[in-house]
C-alpha cells in the first residue's frame, strides 16, 4: 500500500530534487515573509521558469510545492513583527503574534511559530499519506448546501472571535462581503457593480485587496509617523529565538489540535490556509482562553493559526492529488503546473505516475525538516528585514506592492484599485477597525453566496436543502452553539453556584 | 553583513519582478508575443504555450515567443487592449476560444464586436461531453432526454461556468435538442470543471456538461459514464467507446476551439505571414505530438476560413442568447 511512498523517497532523495526542495524552502520562506508576495505569486513566477529549464515533472512539482509550504512558514514573520500578514494564511497570526512582539517576546514568538508550523505540517503530511484516498470520499460529500453551512459556521466563529467591538467586527465583515459582490455574478453571468469597466468583470482580485488593505495602509501609517520619533518606531527587540520546553509544553495540545483542524479544513475543496487559520484560532480561543488573554499576546493564540495554516497547506494536496480538485487557490496554480506537464491528477495518479505522487509527498517530509532547520536559527536573519531603516523599507514595500500588482495584472486599473483600497484601509484603521474581519468577509462572503445559490439552484428554490444532510445539520448546530454558549454558559454556571 | 545579505535578497527580488513587469513594454520589439487573456495556468495559457513551444521547436520563429498574461473580464480586457492600444502590432497574437465567441455574442466585450479583430486561426479543439455518474439510471443519451422531457425540474445539470457561458451553452443546446426550453433547465454554475466533477461524483448534480479531454483520467476510474460526445464523429484512443450525440439522434455539437486573433490594423502582409506560419505548423508531425500532449484534438482552420467560422458561431450564439433572454 505504501509502495508509492518508498518509491517516492527514492525520487525525492536524488541530489537534484534535494537541492530543489531546499531552494524552494528558502525562496518560499522569503516569499511568505515579504508582505504582498504570497505563495501564489511565488509559484506563478517560478512555474514558467521551471518548465523552460526543462526540469522533469516531479522535480518541478517538488520545487513548487516546497515554495508553497515554505511560504506558510515565512508568512508568520511579518505578521508577528510588522502586524502585516505575509500571506493570506497568516492573517490570524497577527492577532497574538504582534502583541507578543510588542511585549518584547518577538524571538520566542518566531521560535514558537516555527515549531508550531513544523508540528502542524507534520501532522498533515502524515494524514496526507495515510488518508489521501479515504479523505477524498469525505470531501466529496461536501456539496453546495454543506459548504454554505460551513460558511455560516465560519461567520459565527468570526462573530465571537474579535469580541472587543462586535459592531465594528460586523461592519468590517459586511464591507468585505460587499467587495466580494463586485464582478460577474457566478450564477447568472450578470455584471454587478462594474460600472461598465471590463477590468472589474472578474471582481476585485484577492492580491489587490490584500496588498491595498494591508501593505498600502501600512505604508500610509508609517508615513504619518515619519516625522515623529515615537517609541513605536523601533523594531520590537527580538530576544532569544529559541523557545523553552515550558512554552512548548504549554502549547503542545494546541499545536496537535489545530494541526488536525487545519488538515481537515485543508482537505475540503476551496478552503485553504486562511480559513484553516481562522477556524482553528476561534476553536482554540473557545477551548483554552480562560482569562481572555487571546488577542493580547497569548502563546497558544499564536501556535493555533500557525499549526493550522501549515496543516491546511499540506491538506489541500489531498483533493488535488486524488481528485484533481484544488483544495486552495495555491493548489489551483499547482494544478496548472501539472497540466503543463500533461499529468492528469486524479484517482489514477498514484498507480500511473507513482514517481510524481510519491515524490511529491516524500519531498514534503524532507522539505518540512529543512524548513524547521532554516526557520529556527535563521529566524533572526529573516527578522532583520525590520532593522532596515524606514527610508529604505517604505519605498521598498511600495515598489514591491506596485510591481507585484502590475506584474500580475499588466494593467494600471489594478494599481489604482489597490491605492483606493489602501486609503480606505488606512481610514478604517484610524477609526479603530480591525482589518481581519474585512478580509475574511471578503473571502468567505463570495464562497457563501456562490454555494447558497448553487444549493438553491439544485433544489429549485427550496430552502430545506440547506439542512437536509447530516453534515450540514451538524454544522448548523455547531454554529448556533458557538453563538449561544458564550452567553449561556456563564448564566448556567451562575445559576448553579447561586443555588449551592 | 547580515544586513547586507538581506538587502541583496530584496534587490534581487525587485530585479526579478522588475524584469517580469517590464515585459509588456518590451514586447513592442521584434520578439513575437502571445497574450493569454487570463491568469497563468488556465486554458488560454495552454493555448499560448502550444503556439510558443511548437513554433520554436519546429524552427518557424527565430526568437522565442513570449507569453504574457492579461486577465480581466473573461478576455474583455485583452480584447479592448488589442483594439485600443496595440491595434497594429505585427508581432502580437492573442489566445481565444469558443468562450470568447460566446462573450462576444453576449455583448460582454463592451463596444467591440467580432469584426473588430483579425481572426488568425485555430490549432486544436476539445469537444463537449455529457457525463453522468456510473450508477445513474441512464445508459444512453436517449434515456436521459426522455426523462428530461417528463420531469425537467428533477434533473440538475452543472458545469464550470455561469449561465450564458460556453459551459452553460452545452447544457442549453442539449435541452433544446430535447425540445425543452433552456429556461426550464435546472443549471448550477461551478467554478471550473474540477468542482463540477466533484459535485457529480458527490451526487449533488446529476448531469455534468464537461469537456472530453478533462475526462480522460476519470474514464479509467469507472466512476462516471459518458453518455455522448458533442463532436462531429467519434474520437479515437481512450474515447473510442463514446458515441456522439448525433449517432443517438440528437443534433448537438460543441467544439471548443483554441485559436488566436490579431489587432484590427495589422497589415495584410503580417497577417498572411502568421496564417502561413500556423498552417505550416499544423502539418508538422512534431506539432501533432505537442497538441496531443495538451489533450487537444486536431482542428485546422486558418485565415478567412477561420474568420467566417467565428463570425458564424457568434451569430448562432446571439440567436440562442436572444431566445433565452440573455442578451444585454
Amino acid at each position: 500500500m505504501f509502495d508509492f511512498l518508498i518509491h517516492g523517497f527514492g525520487v525525492a532523495l536524488t541530489p537534484l530534487n534535494l537541492g530543489l526542495a531546499f531552494l524552494g524552502a528558502l525562496l518560499g520562506t522569503l516569499f511568505g515573509a515579504l508582505p504582498g508576495i504570497g505563495p501564489i505569486n511565488g509559484i506563478a513566477i517560478l512555474m514558467p521558469l521551471a518548465y523552460t529549464l526543462g526540469l522533469p515533472a516531479e522535480s518541478a512539482l517538488i520545487l513548487l510545492a516546497s515554495v508553497y509550504t515554505g511560504s506558510e512558514y515565512g508568512g508568520r514573520m511579518s505578521s508577528i513583527l510588522l502586524n502585516v500578514p505575509g500571506d493570506a494564511g497568516a492573517v490570524m497570526t497577527t492577532l497574538d503574534g504582534h502583541p507578543l512582539a510588542k511585549k518584547g517576546l518577538a524571538g520566542p514568538a518566531l521560535g514558537l511559530s516555527a515549531v508550531s508550523s513544523f508540528v502542524g505540517a507534520t501532522i498533515a503530511i502524515i494524514g496526507l499519506t495515510l488518508f489521501a484516498p479515504l479523505l477524498a470520499q469525505v470531501a466529496i460529500m461536501f456539496g453546495p448546501a454543506e459548504f454554505f453551512a460551513l460558511m455560516v459556521f465560519a461567520f459565527s466563529s468570526m462573530a465571537v472571535m474579535m469580541g472587543k467591538d462586535p459592531i465594528k467586527t460586523a461592519i468590517g465583515a459586511v464591507l468585505g462581503v460587499m467587495v466580494a459582490m463586485v464582478g460577474v455574478d457566478s450564477g447568472t453571468g450578470v455584471l454587478r457593480y462594474t460600472f461598465g469597466m471590463a477590468e472589474l468583470y472578474d471582481g476585485i482580485d484577492f492580491v489587490v485587496m490584500i496588498i491595498g488593505l494591508f501593505a498600502i495602509s501600512e505604508i500610509l501609517l508609517m508615513l504619518e509617523h515619519a516625522n515623529r520619533q515615537d517609541v513605536d518606531d523601533e523594531m520590537p527587540p527580538l530576544g532569544r529565538v529559541m523557545i523553552s520546553l515550558k512554552e512548548l509544553a504549554y502549547c503542545k495540545w494546541t499545536m496537535l489540535r489545530c494541526g488536525v483542524i487545519g488538515f481537515i479544513v485543508g482537505v475540503l475543496p476551496g478552503t485553504g490556509a486562511s480559513i484553516g487559520g481562522a477556524v482553528s484560532y476561534t476553536t482554540e480561543k473557545r477551548i483554552s482562553d480562560k482569562d481572555g488573554s487571546f488577542g493580547t499576546g497569548n502563546m497558544r493564540g499564536l501556535a493555533a493559526p500557525e499549526a493550522a495554516n501549515n496543516a491546511s497547506a499540506a491538506g489541500s494536496f489531498v483533493p488535488m492529488l486524488t481528485l484533481g480538485i484544488p483544495g486552495s487557490g495555491t493548489t489551483a496554480v499547482l494544478l496548472g503546473a501539472l497540466m503543463l506537464y500533461n499529468i492528469t491528477p486524479g484517482p489514477m495518479l498514484f498507480s500511473e505516475r507513482p514517481e510524481v505522487a510519491g515524490g511529491l509527498i516524500a519531498s514534503l517530509y524532507i522539505g518540512n525538516i529543512m524548513l524547521l532547520a532554516l526557520n529556527l536559527p535563521l529566524a533572526g536573519l529573516f527578522a532583520r528585514v525590520l532593522t532596515i531603516p524606514r527610508w529604505v523599507l517604505v519605498p521598498s514595500i511600495a515598489i514591491l506592492a506596485f510591481v507585484g500588482i502590475f506584474q500580475l495584472h499588466s494593467d494600471l486599473t489594478a494599481i489604482y484599485l489597490m491605492l483606493i483600497i489602501g486609503i480606505f484601509g488606512y481610514l478604517l484603521r484610524k477609526l479603530g477597525f480591525s482589518l481581519a474581519p474585512i478580509i475574511l468577509g471578503y473571502v468567505l462572503g463570495g464562497l457563501m453566496e456562490n454555494n447558497l445559490r448553487r444549493a438553491l439552484a439544485i433544489s429549485g428554490g427550496d430552502l430545506g436543502i440547506l439542512w437536509q444532510s447530516g453534515i450540514s445539520l451538524g454544522l448548523w448546530i455547531a454554529a448556533a452553539a458557538l453563538l449561544v454558549l458564550p452567553w449561556l454558559l456563564p448564566k448556567l454556571w451562575q445559576a448553579r453556584t447561586s443555588k449551592a | 553583513m547580515k544586513f547586507n545579505s538581506m538587502l541583496r535578497h530584496w534587490s534581487s527580488l525587485l530585479l526579478l519582478s522588475g524584469v517580469l513587469a517590464t515585459g509588456t513594454t518590451y514586447a513592442q520589439s521584434e520578439a513575437p508575443e502571445c497574450i493569454a487573456p487570463a491568469k497563468p495556468g488556465g486554458g488560454y495559457d495552454l493555448t499560448c504555450r502550444l503556439a510558443a513551444n511548437a513554433l520554436q521547436k519546429t524552427g518557424l520563429i527565430e526568437q522565442p515567443m513570449m507569453v504574457s498574461y492579461m486577465p480581466g473580464g473573461i478576455g474583455a480586457v485583452a480584447y479592448n487592449h488589442v483594439n485600443g492600444v496595440r491595434n497594429a502590432d505585427p508581432n502580437l497574437i492573442v489566445a481565444a476560444s469558443t468562450g470568447a465567441a460566446v462573450n462576444l455574442a453576449l455583448g460582454k466585450f463592451g463596444q467591440y464586436d467580432v469584426d473588430d479583430v483579425r481572426w488568425l486561426g485555430a490549432l486544436g479543439a476539445d469537444y463537449g461531453a455529457i457525463v453522468v455518474k456510473a450508477d445513474a439510471p441512464w445508459q444512453n443519451l436517449d434515456q436521459l432526454m426522455k426523462d428530461l422531457q417528463t420531469k425537467p425540474g428533477q434533473i440538475v445539470f452543472g458545469a464550470g461556468g455561469t449561465v450564458g457561458s460556453q459551459d452553460w451553452m452545452k447544457a442549453a443546446l442539449t435541452a433544446k435538442a430535447a425540445d425543452i426550453s433552456p429556461r426550464d433547465l435546472r443549471y448550477v454554475a461551478f467554478e471550473g470543471g474540477g468542482e463540477s466533477m466533484a459535485a457529480l461524483l458527490g451526487g449533488h448534480i446529476q448531469v455534468f456538461t464537461g469537456d472530453l479531454s478533462e475526462l480522460r483520467s476519470h474514464l479509467e476510474s469507472g466512476k462516471i459514464r459518458v453518455l455522448a460526445a458533442l463532436s462531429e464523429e467519434r474520437m479515437g484512443g481512450p474515447y473510442a467507446e463514446i458515441p456522439t450525440a448525433a449517432e443517438q439522434g440528437y443534433d448537438v455539437q460543441w467544439p471548443i476551439w483554441r485559436g488566436y486573433y490579431m489587432g484590427p490594423d495589422v497589415s495584410d502582409k503580417a497577417y498572411q505571414e502568421w496564417v502561413n506560419k500556423l498552417q505550416t505548423l499544423s502539418k508538422k508531425e512534431k506539432f501533432a505530438e505537442l497538441r496531443k500532449a495538451r489533450g487537444l484534438f486536431p482542428m485546422s482552420r486558418f485565415g478567412y476560413d477561420f474568420e467566417n467560422y467565428v463570425k458564424g458561431q457568434v451569430a448562432q450564439f446571439k440567436e440562442l442568447a436572444e431566445e433565452v433572454g440573455l442578451k444585454q
